[in-house]
């Protein structure tokens, strides 16, 4: 893999030897020491253009437990303030000739563009409402560790579809896993012909007990430029998962920030059904993967995919 | 009404001979074999191959290659004034020759607003000093392009301009269209309508359908032309004006071009090559400087509704569009980066490699579409039929060429085909009587 651009580039078994690679990060994790050499000497540019909590921590986090140099710009308080284009602030950070950089950009494409412009790996942590792939791949690992595989079960994405790269990348993932997916929202807030992407349409949660697991998205407020719902009020009244909606054997996700009250009551937050508190774990071993995936994997033989499908490969280096 | 304004710089119109050229021109009912003998600017005959003396002309040896009337372009941007580092008169009019036009209709959305008598006048003394075709200038409908006040129309006209369109913006006052549709009954001049409403396109930026759900992009949806075109077409047919619809993309508004003229309103429209070569599936690409304009690229099924609908005459003539836009304004994301695309250069070889070749379009209704942007403007039709004036593009169908691989004779090179292979180029067009352009290669070891 030469870049990390759309969830679409990726096969089923590429996806899972991804995940692969996390579960043994995740053991090195749980050591002492939680740094390996990998990328000792190897430079990662994060270059994010919108703000971001668990996103840009979890991948300056992952490039250091990997050893590599980590350099962070954020556009506030950087030349892109004065006015600089994406396409010379690139040239100017490829000066340091980085192996990986990872981006987050207000717009489709940005991160493609960038992959043409530059040599180094190009990590898309989120191009406007088009993809997020990274966020998908830590989804399918989180749901993989409680369920086993996705295969046939049934999850449904709900809310605000329309302003959501999530909603589009984990729709692609969850399919390629073999899930059976439903989106649900109202009307304004899910695309018109979204269901090409193989997914069924659904504007009421009436059905919603059918789901294994319930994919609640944020409404983007900050996104909309007019009033997709007529108020906050009548939205979580239709569309709000709550304790009365959320069925004990069904699990929880959402990828944050929770607009508490609006998508979802508090109750459920804390649930026992929750994974909200497992996928930000799991972002920071996914997120290692992927850059190790980008710069690492062909460096070495067969790991990291175990032979018989018994056993994990467990030892990723040295501690550093 | 005021005859037509066009403007080209004066220059020689040389004697010369096509030899045993294949002529086209289905409007005048000629196709066949033909020296075509061109004196003092007009034809002067379509001889017996071999059979016309030179008495002086210059000969060029036309086998095999195919001579139609220079088509004629009716919606351009010359970009002057105000951007002239895009394109400026002299090198859009010689894209414009490149691609086998005589002549175009230049679109009044520079910086400022071509909206004074003033304006229309320098803009007419420049192309006289710079431009290799002929150019018809529009100017706007209302003043600045602000959508309130209407321009002064008859000043405008009598300074010469062709005709009046806001585009690049629609009209959003349906009084302010009536108002102009009224005054139009005074000084005349088509209305030319770049159909679409804002308040349904929002800030989308390309065809909204699965391929904008797909890709996170807000979506324009087909309706908000459509219905527009609906409006507007209610419009002239109520005050009796005379409007042309410009680059129409969806289905539904050729379904409304088609019923105002079942209606009788006054009304021609145009489609572009790349409407009717690309479907939004390009877009997936995310290559704002091939696949981003307005309208968008529209659906297959739009597509196709588009190319019936130029078979059947709904659709009265192409017109390219052509929009030039500066390295920096396309070199950024797709939500970001500028709408529009040049097609002069590669107009007809685009619809001939994907269009008739394959066996969709006939070459005769191609040719035909393609000089009938003249009409609408009231300008007459470029034709080869003897005694009229030598507007000629000589073509060879044969031809395979890389389109921006040596460049182009546009300023800027946002070509919706960079990059494609295209077969059957134009090798030299004749405007007004003067050799507009000539292929470099083509100019080698032919002259006599």
């Amino acid at each position: 893999m030469k870049h990390l651009l759309s969830i679409g580039q990726l096969s089923k078994a590429e996806i899972e030897s991804i995940l692969d690679r996390a579960e043994s990060f995740a053991e090195v994790g749980r050591r002492d020491i939680k740094k390996v050499p990998t990328l000792r000497g190897r430079t990662v540019v994060t270059l994010f253009y919108e703000s971001s909590t668990r996103t840009s921590s979890s991948f300056e986090l992952a490039a250091k437990r990997l050893s590599a140099d980590l350099v962070s710009v954020k556009a506030a308080g950087s030349s892109v303030d004065k006015g600089e284009s994406l396409k010379d602030t690139v040239a100017t950070l490829s000066a340091y000739e980085p192996a990986v950089i990872v981006i987050r950009h207000p717009h489709a494409g940005a991160a493609q563009l960038v992959a043409g412009w530059s040599d180094a790996a190009v990590v898309n942590a989120g191009d406007g409402k088009h993809e997020h792939p990274s966020q998908a791949l830590l989804d399918v690992y989180t749901l993989r560790r409680r369920l086993g595989g996705l295969e046939g079960k049934r999850i449904w994405i709900v809310g605000d579809v329309l302003h959501s790269r999530v909603a589009r990348s984990n729709l692609i993932a969850f399919r390629a896993m073999g899930a059976e997916l439903t989106v649900c929202g109202p009307p304004a807030l899910i695309p018109r012909g979204l269901e090409h992407l193989g997914c069924r349409i659904e504007h009421s949660l009436e059905r919603l007990e059918e789901a294994d697991v319930v994919y609640a998205l944020r409404l983007q407020r900050e996104r909309m430029q007019e009033s997709f719902v007529p108020s906050m009020a009548e939205y979580a009244a239709r569309f709000q998962i709550d304790s009365r909606r959320l069925g004990p054997r069904q699990l929880l996700m959402h990828p944050g920030p929770v607009n508490r009250g609006v998508e979802l009551s508090g109750e459920v937050i804390d649930s026992p059904q929750s994974l909200i508190a497992e996928q930000v774990a799991s972002g920071l071993v996914v997120r290692m993967a992927i850059l190790y995936e980008l710069l690492a994997a062909g460096d070495e033989g067969t790991e990291p995919a175990a032979e018989d499908g018994t056993d994990r490969p467990t030892r990723i280096g040295q501690p550093a | 009404m005021t005859p037509a304004q066009l403007d080209m710089r004066a220059g020689e119109t040389p004697d010369l001979v096509l030899r045993g050229a294949s002529v086209l021109d289905p409007v005048a009912g000629i196709d066949g074999n033909h020296d075509v003998v061109i004196r003092q600017g007009r034809i002067a005959e379509l001889a017996a191959p071999g059979s016309a003396a030179l008495d002086g002309a210059e000969e060029i040896d036309a086998t095999g290659l195919h001579a139609f009337p220079a088509f004629f372009d009716p919606h351009v941007h010359l970009r002057v004034p105000g951007q002239e580092h895009k394109e400026d008169l002299e090198t859009g009019t010689r894209s414009a020759a490149a691609g086998g036009f005589c002549g175009v209709v230049a679109m009044a959305n520079t910086e400022p607003p071509v909206s004074t008598p003033g304006d229309v006048d320098s803009l007419r003394g420049a192309a006289r000093e710079t431009a290799s075709v002929k150019v018809g200038f529009l100017a706007t409908v209302s003043q600045g392009m602000r959508g309130e006040e209407l321009t002064e129309m008859a000043a405008l006209r009598d300074a010469g301009a062709l005709g009046f369109s806001d585009d690049g913006l629609p009209i959003r006052s349906a009084r302010l269209l009536r108002r102009a549709l009224q005054y139009q009954r005074l000084c005349g001049g088509t209305i030319a309508l770049h159909e679409e409403d804002p308040e349904l396109s929002g800030q989308g930026v390309m065809h909204e359908g699965p391929v904008s759900a797909a890709l996170g992009l807000e979506g324009i949806p087909s309706v908000s032309e459509s219905t527009t075109i609906a409006r507007d077409a209610a419009l002239a047919g109520y005050e009796g004006g005379r409007i042309h619809v410009q680059h129409l993309s969806a289905a539904e508004s050729v379904e409304a071009v088609r019923a105002a003229k079942a209606a009788g309103v006054q009304i021609t429209c145009e489609a572009t090559p790349h409407h009717l070569c690309l479907a939004d599936e390009e877009v997936r690409s995310l290559d704002p400087s091939r696949f981003k304009m307005n309208p968008p690229l529209r659906s297959e099924a739009d597509r196709q509704a588009l190319i019936e609908a130029l078979c059947e005459g709904t659709i009265d003539c192409i017109a390219t569009d052509h929009a030039p836009h500066a390295p920096e304004e396309k070199e950024v994301p797709f939500e970001q980066a500028a709408m529009g695309v040049t097609g002069l250069e590669t107009a007809f070889a685009a619809v001939h490699t994907d269009l008739v070749l394959p066996g969709v379009l006939d070459l005769g209704l191609v040719v035909e579409r393609l000089a009938g942007g003249a009409e609408p403007f009231g300008v007459e039709r470029p034709t080869l039929a003897p005694g009229s004036e030598a507007n000629v593009a000589l073509c060879d169908l044969a031809t395979e060429w890389t389109v921006g691989e040596d460049g182009y004779e546009s300023r800027s090179s946002n070509s919706w085909c960079a990059g494609r292979e295209l077969t059957g180029r134009v090798l030299m067009t004749i405007a007004g009587g003067q050799v507009a352009y000539r292929l470099r290669s083509f100019s080698m070891g032919v002259a006599a």
